[in-house]
């Protein structure tokens, strides 16, 4: 395990419009490790995601994110994924009129320019990659050539990011919500996904609301997120605590 | 994200398109536009006396028709200042080495020798007032289909000719079908015998090369009954500091069964008033399709029509205009239900950037006793920035009451969410943005032939080209 993390999250603050949401969150993923960050609704979930892919509605007023030891914050969202971070959305965007395929290739060959690799991938190579990837999520063909999550299903939505991740293969993945608007089949296919893809090579970073999720993607640490800060790490045990007494018990603890 | 920039719009077109032949011509009237000028372009071209009748009548009412009052900045034409006949070359040419050494290099550059090889039934080459080369397969002229230039068209089937040109669209249609008919020149003719279909597209490639040129093709197609045929047009021009005018005329017909799909990728640049009228005629269960691509002009207006004549016609409608700097197309469509049992779609995608002006006009008409009719429109708009302008106006002349009539429009603006998702997959924003673009006209663009599917998309990204930084 290396010395520095791969992704470290040092005392940020990130605005909304002007509102604080973050307030000094700190946290550190290496490579082969997955963190679940918990919290009740409106805690800062969903704009840590944001903030650390860089989606420029998210201002960051304080604190740093670095990515391989390099300070992130000035790079584009596109510049951070060709480096290997991936964020799985929670509301993935239809783009009417652009094929999945399409779509894929494109961003592959972003990547692939980035890691040194000359030309483009091969037809062939590209088909038989996402033909396998899509198989081991329970796709059907005729997927790769509809249109970007344009009249997707919730559960179709979610499949799809999961997809990109296998085919983009990045270093640090953030999974924002993936679970919510799942049904129990559709929960455990897009699980044994992020599974397959663990391993020493992948830090994840896992944010849920529900522990349900934590019964199939079994991570190393958790965390929990209240009000813009993180209150509380340990293992895999602090989920079931918060399962089984919830957000209030946390808010409590603090306030004692 | 960086801050979006605006760098020359169809800085591309310069280099690929823009260029321009040292002027030649073996015959050029004097600038400017009357009696005699006209009277000249007929007798150049030895017509009969009744075509130069025609002419003479077509500019009395060029001259006593006023400019469209609507649509795009017309009266800042300067009619006096345009030459409106050049003849660039003695003959036509009947192979590519028969023209001149620079008039060959311009249309190998535009790749129009090498798409006649690949993937065309035919091809017509029209550099400025006249056709240079003009070539149909011989398997197609044994089974009696006709592809000519519409001059030599007119000595060679004079009866055919004559029975349908002007017919659908008189002189006294409007001020620029008027001046077409004044001193039209080149464009094609093509007549589909009975049962024959074509299957390659026939191709005419559009050039004007000299400056301060007008450029008038008249295109006449007849599409007889059960037969099919796919025209292709394609055109640009050299940038100059000042104006230049193409004004054309075609006029369709399809008879009882036929099919007729006429295709236009217009690329002019950004120097070129682009003001056509086009009109077909469908008979009973035949269907006229146009496919309309509006990328290039200074100025566009052009609303394709067709007039559903028998029961069972069918019109398709699909416009694609994009504005960028400096430029405005007013585009569209126009379907005249005038039989009981007829159907019309149109869908217009416009985009709109750097301030440029999009929009779609259209008519959908319905004739008392026209019962049982269907037409649906669709008109979407994209705004690529806050300075750019959209309009839509879709006329209905519904005089009916047994009809479904169905209208949809919107206008989006590129979603900022839309670019940072695809931005989040590593991918460039101006190549994100143009992906955009790229899927919004997409339901058209899948209905072109590959070859000209992937030409489009090709101009697209050159059009998106240093639009955002």
């Amino acid at each position: 395990m290396n010395a520095n993390p791969t992704l470290g999250i040092r005392d940020l603050h990130v605005s909304v419009e002007g509102k604080p949401i973050l307030k000094g969150l700190s946290l550190a993923v290496r490579k082969g490790e997955v963190h679940a960050l918990m919290g009740p609704n409106g805690s800062g979930k969903s704009t840590l995601a944001n903030a650390l892919m860089g989606n420029p509605k998210y201002e960051v007023t304080q604190g740093q994110i670095l990515y391989q030891g390099v300070d992130v914050l000035e790079l584009g969202a596109d510049e951070r994924a060709r480096k290997g971070l991936f964020l799985a959305f929670q509301y993935p965007t239809a783009i009417p009129g652009v094929s999945v395929a399409n779509f894929l290739r494109t961003a592959l060959n972003a990547r692939r320019k980035e890691i040194g690799e000359e030309k483009p991938i091969a037809p062939k190579e590209f088909r038989a990659l996402v033909k396998e990837q899509m198989a081991l999520l329970k796709m059907d063909e005729s997927f790769a050539g509809r249109y970007l999550n344009d009249g997707f299903s919730g559960g179709e939505k979610k499949r799809a990011e999961i997809l990109q991740m296998a085919v983009l293969r990045p270093e640090i993945a953030v999974l924002d919500e993936t679970d919510s608007g799942l049904d129990i089949d559709a929960l455990r296919i897009v699980s044994e996904g992020v599974n397959a893809l663990a391993g020493p090579d992948l830090g994840v970073l896992l944010i849920t609301h529900y522990q349900r999720i934590l019964n199939y993607i079994k991570p190393d640490f958790v965390h929990v997120l209240v009000d813009g800060r993180i209150v509380k790490s340990g293992g895999p045990e602090l989920a079931l605590e918060l399962e089984a007494q919830g957000y209030d018990w946390i808010r409590e603890d603090r306030a004692a | 994200m960086t801050q979006a920039t605006t760098l020359d719009i169809r800085e591309g077109y310069r280099e690929k398109f823009g260029f321009h032949d040292a002027e030649k011509s073996v015959f050029k009237t004097r600038r400017g536009l009357d009696r005699e000028v006209v009277a000249q372009i007929s007798e150049i071209k030895g017509e009969p006396a009744w075509m130069r009748d025609f002419r003479l009548k077509s500019l009395e009412h060029f001259e006593r028709k006023p400019l469209p009052r609507w649509g795009g900045a017309v009266d800042e034409i300067d009619f006096q200042n345009i030459f409106y006949y050049l003849k660039p070359t003695e003959e036509q040419g009947k192979t590519w080495d028969d023209i001149p050494a620079d008039i060959k290099k311009t249309f190998d550059r535009l790749g129009i020798p090498e798409a006649e090889q690949k993937f065309l039934s035919g091809v017509g080459a029209q550099y400025d007032s006249e056709t240079v080369y003009h070539k149909i397969k011989e398997e197609l002229s044994a089974k009696g289909v006709i592809f000519l230039d519409t001059g030599t068209a007119l000595k060679e089937h004079p009866d055919l000719f004559r029975e349908y040109f002007g017919t659908l669209i008189p002189p006294s249609d409007n001020k620029f079908a008027a001046l077409n008919s004044a001193v039209w020149s080149g464009g094609s003719f093509i007549y589909v015998p009975k049962g024959v279909k074509v299957d390659l597209p026939l191709q005419a490639y559009f050039r004007i090369n000299a400056k301060d040129m007008g450029q008038f093709e008249r295109t006449l197609i007849i599409v007889d009954e059960g037969a099919y045929v796919h025209y292709v047009e394609g055109c640009t021009a050299p940038i100059y500091a000042s104006d230049s005018l193409h004004s054309a005329v075609v006029e369709i017909v399809v008879k009882p069964g036929g099919r007729c799909r006429y295709t236009t990728i217009q690329n002019w640049s950004n120097n070129v008033y682009n003001l056509v009228t086009k009109r077909a005629a469908a008979y009973r269960d035949a269907t006229m399709e146009w496919v309309d691509g509006n990328l290039g002009s200074k100025l566009t207006m052009k609303y394709p029509s067709v007039y559903l004549m028998e029961k069972g016609a069918h019109a398709e409608i699909l416009s694609i205009a994009f504005a960028g700097r400096g430029q405005h197309q007013d585009a569209g469509g126009k379907a005249v239900h005038a039989a009981p049992h007829t159907t019309s779609s149109i869908v217009s995608k416009s985009i709109s950037k750097d301030g440029g002006r999009a929009g779609y006009r259209g008519l959908i008409k319905v004739a008392k006793g026209a019962k049982g009719c269907k037409s649906t429109v669709r008109c979407d708009a994209l705004l690529l920035d806050e300075r750019s302008r959209s309009d839509t106006y879709p006329y209905m002349e519904i005089e009916e009451d047994q009809v479904s009539i169905g209208h949809e429009a919107t206008v989006s603006k590129i979603g900022d969410e839309q670019l940072f998702y695809l931005m989040s997959r590593g991918i460039p924003e101006a190549e994100a943005a143009a992906m955009i673009v790229s899927g919004f006209i997409e339901p058209i663009v899948k209905e072109l032939p590959m070859e000209y599917a992937v030409e489009m998309n090709r101009l697209i990204q050159l059009q998106m080209e240093g639009s955002v930084g």
